[in-house]
């Protein structure tokens, strides 16, 4: 059995006086324990609803959620708030782009983390305040008993990260998600945070669902990968065949539309033309299709379904048989 | 001083004043953004800046364009020194300087039509003359950055994020400048929609020869696009060098760091790449560090020199700078590289 186990998770978006808007449409994915699975895909594609979804944060107005999200077997939607607060103490850890707005201005960073403990772990104060200042020296924040007293605004962006960190992984949860922890951070401070991330999961049975629209992240990270576009899985892959091997156009259009830093001067980008705004409706056919240099006449009529590819899965009606160019060139 | 060279910038430094105090208004300290930075960009060519978060790279552009005064040093455009320039010169001198910002919808005024913000410029800088070629004018600049005619007449809200930075890009081509700040031009952009306005860039740079000053944090698209790169730190230049060498011999530890810690969309590259993982924050720009600004995240640090002399800007190499003292040492492994212990930095030091 998974770890985790989504099944035709959908998520539907209710606004007064506008259509209902299809945020997340029927993805289904799992995560076995100790493994590192990446969701990526452009904004808006639904990668943050979904995490949230399996977190249970989402607005219960206005929000429609279908489906299944199973842990250890057990249903998650649908659960009450106090279920699911215990369960997201103790069980799923989480951390969010912007460190600032989900940690409490107004409470000490050490509090907050002996808080969980305290609550979910039932330690003492003392046990707690000990345990703290442990998971502070473990995420490597220098001086750990000193920042226990400090506030969020004191902490440099860095810092605040890790602290997050240290918060989500106060429970020793069995799943934490990570929903583009590094994009506001400065390229140094990123790399040190993630290799913190992978020096905390990797060996230990502790599973990490990796969220982020950066192909380089994705690389060196996950174990097994999806890419969503316009709110479906469209590929999913092991990391190294996904790179060697994309199979799906959008996926192949991105690896070569982005400069690599390893890549000789002066090699043309190859763009993807159009933006998501051209997309079409799944219902119709398919989304990429107005964008897609592979389109047929079906993709058009004929949503194209997930099926079994490679080892992998792929919703395509002509998948794309060569090597990306810009692994090509770079070689 | 040759024909080739368009912008020479000469020690510029931009210390913005922190101010206490409510009734007295005291300057208690400095930002030191910019702090003595030389660069020369040449006629036709694309001149890269990156370095981190608040190292001072749009303030240096800003001086350039003299949005920002400076506290020293100066800023020559095509053989003038801009200081020089008061009202109506500076004005006609800064036709020939155009920018284009990182998030194009907050730079596009939302109540204005695309035909009114592209005319603006040219009404005040005199290009407008007369309704039908500014209508061909304006055809001929929606041509360019491949947007369509019946763009117009719509509203900056009414288009995607990569057709709104096109809108600013034809903006500041619609006064026929020499030279294009671009500020984290694609930065905001989806990654799908990034190659598009980068290719559009080169493409108007070879029919226009256009100069273009590019500053950004993603090295990987500042490689791509520029000539040459320049590398900042906590407001100094640290190293410049030619877009290929500068990949290739990085001579700079930070550099170093920089480079190595960029990930590539290649899990071949990335499970084989050695990372020089910096400890701690970048110091804070009210409270650089002395010596070598480096010094407290450097790995090659040494006793001597490093905390104590602030290293210039020397030729190691053709046409490469670099600002470390043992630079040559670490180049050729005489020195390596050892733990460094983070420190600590106060983000509120320079705000509160
Ligand atoms: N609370 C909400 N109410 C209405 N629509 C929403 C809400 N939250 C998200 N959406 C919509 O759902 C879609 C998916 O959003 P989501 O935040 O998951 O995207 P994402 O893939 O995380 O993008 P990004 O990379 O920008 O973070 C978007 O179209 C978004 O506008
Ligand atoms: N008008 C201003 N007044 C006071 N301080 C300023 C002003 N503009 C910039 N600064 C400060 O100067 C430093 C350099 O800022 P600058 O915006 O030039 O950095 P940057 O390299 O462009 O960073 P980023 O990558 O975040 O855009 C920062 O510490 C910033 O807070
Ligand atoms: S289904 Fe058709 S349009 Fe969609 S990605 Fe595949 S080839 Fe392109
Ligand atoms: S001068 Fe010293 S501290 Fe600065 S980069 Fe060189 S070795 Fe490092
Ligand atoms: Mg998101
Ligand atoms: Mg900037």
């Amino acid at each position: 059995m998974a770890l985790l186990e989504v099944r035709d998770l959908s998520i539907t978006f209710h606004r007064k006086g506008e259509e209902p808007s299809v945020a997340v449409d029927n993805i289904s994915f799992n995560v076995e324990p100790g493994q590192t699975v990446g969701l990526v895909g452009e904004s808006g594609c639904g990668k943050s609803v979904t995490s949230l979804a399996i977190m249970g944060l989402l607005p219960s107005r206005g929000a429609k959620v279908g489906g299944s999200v199973t842990f250890e077997g057990e249903e998650l939607l649908g659960l009450s708030q106090r279920e699911l607060d215990e369960r997201r103490g103790r069980d799923l850890g989480m951390v969010f782009q912007d460190p600032l707005s989900s940690l409490n201005p107004v409470v000490p960073i050490g509090l907050q983390i002996s808080e969980v403990l305290e609550r979910h772990r039932k330690l003492g104060r003392k046990e707690a305040k000990a345990e703290a200042a442990e998971l502070l020296n473990r995420v490597g924040i220098p001086d750990p008993k000193r920042r226990l007293d400090e506030y969020p605004h004191q902490l440099s962006g860095g810092m605040r990260q890790r602290a997050l960190i240290a918060i989500a992984l106060a429970c020793r949860p069995r799943l934490l998600i990570a929903d583009e922890p590094t994009t506001a951070l400065d390229v140094t401070i990123q790399a040190q945070i993630l290799s913190l991330l992978s020096e905390l999961v990797s060996g230990t049975d502790t599973a990490l669902i990796m969220i982020t629209h950066d192909l380089g992240v994705v690389a060196g990270l996950c174990d097994e990968v999806n890419v969503m576009y316009g709110g479906r899985i469209v590929e999913r892959a092991q990391r190294h065949a996904l790179f060697a091997e994309p199979r799906h156009p959008y996926t192949h259009g991105l690896l070569a539309s982005i400069p690599r830093l390893d890549a000789p001067r002066g090699e043309k980008l190859v763009p993807i033309r159009g933006s998501v705004v051209d997309n079409i409706a799944w219902s119709r056919g398919c989304a990429f299709a107005p964008r897609c240099p592979s389109q047929l006449e079906e993709c058009w009529s004929d949503p194209p379904e997930l099926v079994d590819d490679r080892g992998g899965m792929l919703r395509c009606h002509n998948p794309v048989e060569v090597a990306p160019m810009a692994a090509e060139g770079a070689r | 001083m040759s024909d080739d060279v368009l912008v020479t910038i000469d020690d510029l430094k931009v210390h913005f004043p922190i101010k206490r105090g409510i009734v007295l208004d005291r300057t208690v300290g400095y930002v030191y953004a910019v702090d003595g930075v030389s660069l020369t960009i040449n006629r036709g060519e694309t001149y890269g800046l990156v370095g981190e978060s608040g190292c001072g790279k749009t303030t240096l552009g800003r001086a350039l364009l003299r949005l920002v005064e400076p506290t020293d040093g100066r800023a020559d455009f095509d053989g003038t020194d801009l200081s020089t320039l008061k009202g109506e010169e500076l004005r006609t001198m800064r036709r020939r300087m155009q920018m284009v910002f990182q998030d194009p919808l907050s730079s596009l005024d939302p109540r204005q039509s695309v035909e009114s913000l592209l005319v603006e410029g040219m009404r005040a800088h005199g290009l407008d003359k007369g309704k039908e070629q500014t209508h061909q004018r304006l055809k001929e600049l929606l041509a360019a950055v491949g947007l369509p005619e019946s763009a117009l007449r719509r509203y900056p809200h009414e288009f995607s994020g990569g057709q709104r930075q096109r809108i600013g890009i034809a903006r500041a081509l619609a006064v026929e400048p020499d030279l294009i700040v671009a500020d984290e031009p694609v930065s905001a952009l989806d990654v799908s929609v990034q190659a598009q306005v980068v290719n559009l860039l080169e493409e108007l740079q070879d029919e226009l020869g256009l100069t273009y000053l590019v500053i950004a944090h993603d090295l990987a698209v500042v490689r791509h696009i520029s000539d040459r790169i320049g590398v900042m730190y906590l407001g100094s230049m640290v190293e410049e060098a030619d877009s290929d060498e500068l990949y290739r011999q990085p001579l700079h530890p930070y550099t170093r760091a920089l480079l190595s810690a960029i990930p590539v969309p290649d899990p071949v590259v990335e499970d084989s790449r050695e990372q020089i993982l910096l400890s701690g924050d970048l110091p804070s720009p009210a409270d650089p560090p002395t010596g070598c600004r480096f010094h407290t995240r450097c790995p090659w640090r040494q006793e001597t020199l490093c905390d104590t002399d602030r290293p210039q800007l020397r030729e190691i190499g053709e046409g490469h700078r670099v600002a470390c003292h043992y630079a040559e040492d670490i180049l050729e492994g005489r020195l390596s590289p050892h733990e460094v212990e983070p420190e600590l930095v106060q983000p509120d030091a320079v705000t509160s």
